[in-house]
């Protein structure tokens, strides 16, 4: 699904509207108020809470409540989950946007949608379906308890539906991306004698950095923000199979709420951060494609 | 078959690049929703049946529908209006608010909704002024709508942007000439063009909050029949051991995302079809 509607928009060249085709100023005031009033109570306001309430008991509180054990091993976990999931999901989508965008075959149209599944299925069901896949229940689990295999309630299990709901966003930032720029420039590489390996490192490679850097970017912002399939697969075991979004929630339920913002508030500076590098990000690729156009 | 339905490219790479992402698809999407639906159907029709048509399991579903729709509904408005603001106006701050746009897909659902909470509790910022009036935001269908409000806000905008800053404005030049108000250009000559990007954003933002979970789990206060939304339904089903009842509901909610996505996908196609004839 254009479930994460994030291709990079072209520059932000905004264009000049001759004054006849635009609103009386007072009109143009009313609708900017109106825009910039819903932005402050849709978006800044929460913002905001999550910055006061952490503070609320003064920075001693806010310094140790990130110092806790069991916060540093959910962030520790997060961080485990984040670089599994975002290298593997890189390198399917850089494979999938090459079969895709450099060669023509039948059914091509269904992968692609298939690959956006992901974007469609609720969170929960994300996690569902690996606890019906390897929960103790399962057709498998029995051989797994017996192997002494943790899948679910575990690690390997939140890395699993961590990579599911990541699973498209590299790809389709790539698949646009390459598709537009062609295959002249790799099969002149070819002609001239480079082969498969060299062809990718030395010509696809420099065209898609940024869209490659910017999809893995998404894709770690999600990975590390996780809530709904990680909460179902994870069992909630404290210093164990806590990630940082489950500990905000233990916290929370305990009305230990400056400690759950102060959590909060790393997870929102990694969506800050995570919004100016997008935003950089989109002015290269911009930049970057118009120079193609040329 | 590969060397047959490969073109005349001579590129490297395709079996290689081909065989992992079918492998990796298989892997990681395929096969769990195989067992989701194999699962289910451990349920005999009639089980199934009594299952999903359940007091509440239906009430949860007539919930998340309602409360997604009436978001998605809320967020055609809220998102015509800025993304029309960001891309005809020039104000002080426009490049901010414009990437403030896209914190809801960016910050992690949690934290949205204990933030959100927060906000729309009796004592909070904005809940206190309305809890005079009698109003309950917080713990109620009111607060889900509102986190969902927030969840959808990108869709639309980022929808209607592109197509709003593509637009030419060739017709709205003859219908100003003509003597035709501002109001009735943009009624009779923008409006036409942004329905489809508008119903493209609709439904994403309904498809994304019928499924939402993280946003919503702490505002709505998760009263079973009143305030319990489909997606925390499975997770009990999950804590009672009732696998196939899990799945079950979890099946009807898939279709009716899929549905959805085949719909926008189906109505994007034709629209392309349609700008690339013109």
């Amino acid at each position: 699904m254009a479930g994460i509607v994030t291709s990079p928009r072209a520059g932000e060249s905004s264009p000049v509207v001759p004054k006849h085709l635009t609103e009386p100023r007072i009109v143009r005031g009313i609708l900017i108020g109106a825009a910039l009033l819903m932005v402050g109570i849709i978006i800044v306001l929460p913002l905001l809470t999550v910055i006061t309430q952490a503070l609320s008991k003064g920075w001693e509180a806010y310094l140790s409540a990130l110092r806790e054990p069991e916060a540093l091993a959910a962030l520790r976990l997060t961080l485990l989950t984040a670089a599994i999931a975002v290298p593997l999901n890189s390198l399917f989508g850089l494979a999938a946007a090459w079969a895709l965008t450099k060669f023509r075959f039948r059914g091509k149209n269904v992968l692609v949608t298939l690959i956006d599944l992901p974007f469609a299925v609720s969170p929960v069901v994300s996690g569902l379906i690996y606890v019906l896949l390897f929960g103790a229940q399962s057709f498998i689990g029995p051989w797994l308890a017996a192997h002494n295999i943790k899948i679910i309630f575990a690690a390997p299990g939140i890395v699993l539906a961590t990579m599911f709901v990541t699973f498209p966003f590299v790809a389709r930032e790539l698949i646009p991306l390459m598709e537009s720029q062609g295959v002249q420039d790799e099969e002149a590489a070819v002609i001239l004698g480079a082969r498969g390996w060299r062809v990718f490192r030395k010509v696809t490679l420099p065209n898609i950095k940024w869209g490659l850097l910017y999809g893995m970017i998404l894709c770690n912002a999600r990975a590390m923000g996780e809530f709904g399939a990680v909460s179902v697969v994870s069992g909630h075991i404290r210093g164990e199979t806590n990630t940082l979004p489950l500990h905000i929630e233990i916290l929370y339920n305990e009305y230990q709420f400056a400690a759950a913002f102060a959590v909060a508030s790393l997870l929102m500076l990694l969506a800050v951060a995570t919004l100016i590098a997008k935003s950089l990000l989109e002015i290269r690729i911009a930049g970057g494609s118009r120079k193609h156009e040329h | 078959m590969a060397a047959k339905t490969r073109t005349d490219r001579a590129l490297p790479g395709f079996r290689l690049t081909l065989g992992f992402t079918v492998l990796y698809l298989s892997l990681i999407v395929l096969i769990p929703l195989a067992a989701l639906v194999l699962h289910s159907a451990g349920l005999t029709a009639g089980q199934w049946w009594d299952t999903v048509t359940n007091a509440r399991v239906a009430a949860s579903y007539k919930l998340s529908i309602l409360t997604s729709l009436s978001a998605a509904f809320a967020n055609i408005f809220i998102g015509l209006l800025l993304a029309w603001v960001l891309v005809r106006y020039r104000f002080p701050g426009k490049k901010i608010i414009d990437g403030l746009i896209d914190l809801p897909f960016a910050l992690p659902t949690a934290v949205a909704g204990i933030a959100l909470t927060t906000i729309y509790a009796p004592n909070g910022w904005i809940g206190s002024l309305f809890e005079p009036l009698g109003i309950k935001i917080a713990y109620s269908p009111l607060g889900i709508m509102l986190a969902l409000i927030f969840i959808g806000t990108p869709f639309v905008v980022r929808t209607v942007q592109p197509v709003l800053q593509e637009l030419e404005t060739d017709t709205e030049e003859a219908a100003a000439m003509l003597g035709a108000y501002r109001w009735r250009s943009f009624l009779k000559v923008i409006l036409p063009e942004l329905i489809s990007p508008l119903l493209t954003g609709f439904a994403l933002a309904f498809a994304r909050g019928i499924g939402e979970y993280g946003s919503v789990v702490f505002i709505s206060g998760n009263m079973p029949m009143k305030t319990e939304i489909a997606p925390l339904l499975i997770i009990t089903k999950l804590e009672q051991y009732e696998y196939a009842q899990a799945a079950a509901i979890a099946v009807v909610l898939l279709l009716i995302s899929f549905v959805l996505l085949l719909g926008i996908n189906f109505a994007q196609r034709r629209s392309s079809r349609r700008s690339n004839a013109v």
